[in-house]
């Protein structure tokens, strides 16, 4: 293969991408990577130089029978949700929408999937393939646009969730679905114990579950499916039927932290709380730890806004078999992912050495030892 | 394999049978004596799996019973830089666990408990030798069900659907290997233990257990497996449509998905298909449908009452010769009969098959099915199909003769070809079976240099020695140049719509 720089064939705005990472590597700077910025609060400080990904714009690819979409990362994320909704498909595992400007690359990157997350899957699910401009600057692709490919490491699906470390993800093809037909928002009053209880035994159940949301001694559940199942499961699981448009809002600001529980947080931080992101194992009981609390995904993400130490918190999420994410917080010095324990650290490394051996794209945004 | 293959026959075994003495010296002391296998004909049953036209004879079996003694092994092996080929149930398609001839198979038979089953948090931990209808199977009485259901879940074990990212018949609805399971827990070639994934939903870091899922056995030894258990469905309802033309077929499937519908199971048998199972079950194909597809819903009562009629509606809509929906949970089970039993009844038909693993978009079935009959011409062999058309998954199975060696070039051309055509029309050279051995070739014409390259970097990165499995999966450059078909480019890349072939 041909790989004189001149002669690729690329289009400009990628030639251009592949031009600063070959120039950066060189001279040995380093590059963030920045889609929208709308979440430059998530994960360790960004380090280097802006590589802006705007220049990777638009749909290249969306056939609503195959499920499948193909994008360009620096595609603002409204914009495919507006051209997924007039052919009445979805990305399921609603993708939090921080400002106007988030991208599909900054999603994919940040691996952060919504309230449906529990009954759907997650970003990473839903990653079919992606072409990664690592840090040698070759352009790569890995996967592809159809529902079931095991042609080699799933590497598109790794990109979910790292931060940008491995490289700089230019188009992606994600599974999309039919938006449910029905859905219905049931609300219970109950304590924290019996929600985490009920909402498990509920799962264990052939009901249409699609999301919950437990805070401050009210459970709110979201059902979905065909308009027959959602009734009859309403029907049977009791509660109080919450008005649609009233739901479909409180959904929304669950699912883009706009919702009086992200408010309060946001407000807190300058007091010095931290916003954590606790990930456990859906059944496991209400943690012994001061904060306000607010419990997503059965029982599997709980939101933690406290004061208490970091290690107090990491060491109570990794007893009940998970782990605490520093969300958002004015001090991240405690570094914003759980460590890594052996041989895991060591797997980190070398991928991020595999990937990126110069270490050009952001340098400690996931973790500060993971510089080769 | 490489370095011996210059050196005199007689040299190469002198050579080997040094080797064998000092891995099995180096073994000995770690596990009892009936758990390790080195004479020629006890280990003659581990020289294939379920791609029996490739063959090699290990060094030695190593069959442990702990995980001490797998870690053990492992350590030894790599302090002796000893190749390792982990496996299963031996059910696979594609050769991925095919033995090293210079290497240890470490059969993880005996692993086959299920640890815990607990129905408030809908999970199984498994050892890996486990079976996948196993699982199943014990969590019946809690109403729960493990979904990826493989056609040889009787058989295959859950280390091995890890190590494939094994599919089925109800993916569409319900997911891969990769969405049904929590954690993966094993050893490094280094013999230390590690875990990927959690009972959690995710993990810190980068998310390993997706490329751990789907690696063949490459990446670490998988020794057990957490799974998530769904509640199994009220009730479940199959349409059978017969087609008088393959097009209206596949405009079927695509129709039904636009309507918004995800179907539980979404099924192609064509013609010669139809007539060799149902020679063998009985099950009342029609036999004069150019194509017959099976589209099952299931849910509560109420929701299958209402999908099964939107889908009749699609189907008729889309030309549908006939169509008959089952009564009862044997009549359901009937009309699968057929398509599950595709496999067996090709084996009545022709003294040899070879199955092929290609997914296409699903808009291109009957593109690829009228291509595939074109084919049967070129190389003069038949060709029957069975497609999971839902997720455009297919199976042609060439039928062949292997003792007769031209029969056995025209398929592997015939294979190739099929392989080649699903790359150009955006496909994937393999949807659920694995690349293993027998797929290297064409995962030259879908990845580039830079791309394999990346692949092995990912592969070392796990396992720096490449001990783990290895002249699987990924092809070295030499071979692709040997094989000289180009490289499809995808995507961004330049030209990705350009015929190539």
């Amino acid at each position: 293969m041909d790989s004189d720089a001149s002669d690729t064939g690329l289009e400009p705005a990628l030639q251009q991408l592949v031009e600063r990472v070959q120039q950066a590597r060189a001279e040995r700077r380093n590059l963030c990577i920045r889609g929208g910025g709308s979440k430059d609060f998530y994960g360790d400080m960004p380090r280097g130089e802006p590589l802006d990904m705007g220049g990777l714009c638009g749909i290249s690819r969306y056939e609503p029978t195959e499920l499948v979409v193909t994008v360009r990362a620096g595609t603002p994320l409204s914009e495919l949700e507006a051209e997924l909704a007039e052919q009445g498909q979805c990305l399921a595992f609603e993708p939090p929408r921080f400002a106007a400007s988030s991208t599909v690359g900054g999603m994919v990157a940040a691996g952060l999937s919504g309230p449906s997350r529990a009954a759907v899957g997650s970003v990473r699910d839903h990653v079919l393939g992606a072409t990664l401009l690592n840090g040698k600057a070759e352009v790569l692709s890995f996967g592809g646009q159809v529902m079931k490919n095991v042609a080699g490491y799933d590497v598109s699906r790794v990109l979910a969730g790292s931060m940008g470390v491995l490289g700089a993800i230019c188009e992606v093809s994600l599974k999309v679905l039919p938006v449910p037909a029905a859905t219905a928002t049931l609300r219970f009053e109950m304590d924290q114990a019996s929600a985490i209880r009920q909402l498990n035994e509920w799962a264990g159940r052939p009901l249409p579950l699609h999301a919950s949301a437990w805070w401050q001694g009210l459970l709110v559940v979201r059902l979905s499916g065909a308009a027959a199942a959602v009734q009859a499961a309403a029907h049977s699981m009791g509660g109080e039927a919450v008005p649609p448009d009233l739901a479909a809002g409180f959904w929304d600001g669950l699912r883009d932290q706009s919702d009086e529980y992200f408010v309060n947080a946001r407000a807190a931080l300058a007091q010095g709380a931290t916003l954590w992101r606790l990930s456990l194992p859906p059944t496991a009981p209400p943690l012994a730890l001061d904060g306000d609390c607010l419990v997503e995904w059965g029982g599997a993400q709980r939101w933690l806004c406290s004061t208490q130490p970091a290690a107090t918190v990491r060491d109570a999420a990794a007893a009940a078999g998970g782990h605490a994410t520093l969300f958002m917080g004015q001090d991240r010095s405690a570094g914003v992912f759980a460590p890594l324990k052996s041989p895991l650290d060591r797997i980190h490394r070398e991928l991020k050495r595999a990937f990126d051996p110069d270490g050009v794209f952001n340098p400690g945004r996931m973790y500060p030892g993971l510089c080769p | 394999m490489g370095s011996n293959a210059d050196l005199p026959a007689a040299a190469e075994a002198a050579t080997r049978a040094t080797r064998q003495a000092e891995v099995l010296a180096a073994l000995q002391p770690l596990l009892p004596a009936h758990a390790l296998l080195w004479r020629s004909e006890d280990t003659v049953p581990y020289e294939c799996d379920g791609l029996t036209a490739y063959r090699e004879q290990p060094l030695l079996v190593a069959l442990p019973e702990t995980d001490a003694q797998v870690a053990a092994v492992l350590r030894t092996c790599h302090a002796l830089k000893v190749p390792v080929v982990a496996r299963g149930s031996g059910t696979g398609l594609s050769g991925g666990a095919l033995p090293h001839r210079m290497g240890v198979t470490l059969s993880l038979a005996k692993f086959n408990k299920i640890l815990k089953l607990d129905k408030y948090s809908r999970t199984a931990v498994v050892q890996c030798g486990v079976r996948n209808l196993a699982i199943s199977e014990a969590a019946a009485p809690l109403g729960l069900y493990y979904a990826p259901d493989p056609s040889s879940q009787i058989a295959c074990s859950i280390g091995g659907n890890v190590a494939e990212n094994s599919g089925g018949v109800h993916c569409l609805k319900y997911g891969l290997t990769l969405h049904n399971v929590l954690r993966v827990r094993g050893f490094s070639i280094e013999g230390e233990p590690v875990e990927f994934g959690s009972e959690a939903l995710d993990c810190a870091g980068l998310d390993l257990l997706a490329l751990v899922v789907g690696s063949e056995g490459m990446l670490a030894v998988t020794t057990e497996v957490t799974v998530k258990l769904v509640p199994r469905p009220q009730v479940a309802r199959c349409i059978m449509a017969s087609f008088d033309d393959i097009r209206k077929a596949g405009d079927a499937v695509a129709q039904i998905i636009a309507a918004g519908i995800i179907p539980a199971g979404l099924e192609m048998m064509d013609k010669p298909m139809t007539a060799a199972v149902e020679d063998f079950v009985h099950a009342g194909y029609d036999l004069n449908a150019e194509a017959i597809l099976l589209c099952e819903s299931d849910g509560t009562p109420e929701e299958v009452d209402e999908e099964i009629n939107r889908m009749l509606d699609v189907l008729s809509g889309s030309g549908a010769a006939r169509m008959e929906v089952s009564k009862d949970e044997a009549q359901r089970l009937k009309f699968w009969s057929g398509r599950k039993n595709a496999f067996p009844a090709s084996g009545r038909i022709s003294p040899d098959y070879m199955c092929m693993d290609s997914t296409i978009p699903r808009k291109r079935l009957a593109d690829m099915l009228l291509a595939i009959q074109a084919m049967e011409q070129k190389y003069g062999l038949r060709c029957a199909n069975v497609f999971h058309a839902g997720d455009g998954n297919l199976h042609p199975l060439i039928l062949f003769d292997a003792n007769d060696p031209d029969q056995l070039h025209r398929c592997e051309l015939f294979g190739a070809d099929i392989l080649e055509t699903s790359v150009a029309m955006g496909g994937t050279v393999t949807g659920e079976h694995g690349v293993g051995i027998e797929k290297l070739s064409s995962m030259c014409v879908q990845f580039s240099p830079e791309e394999r390259e990346q692949m092995f970097a990912v592969k070392r990165a796990f396992d720096s020695a490449e001990l783990l499995n290895p002249g699987k999966v990924i092809p070295l450059l030499s071979r692709c140049a040997e094989y000289g078909k180009m490289h499809v480019k995808k995507g961004l890349l330049p030209f990705p719509e350009l015929p190539r072939f």
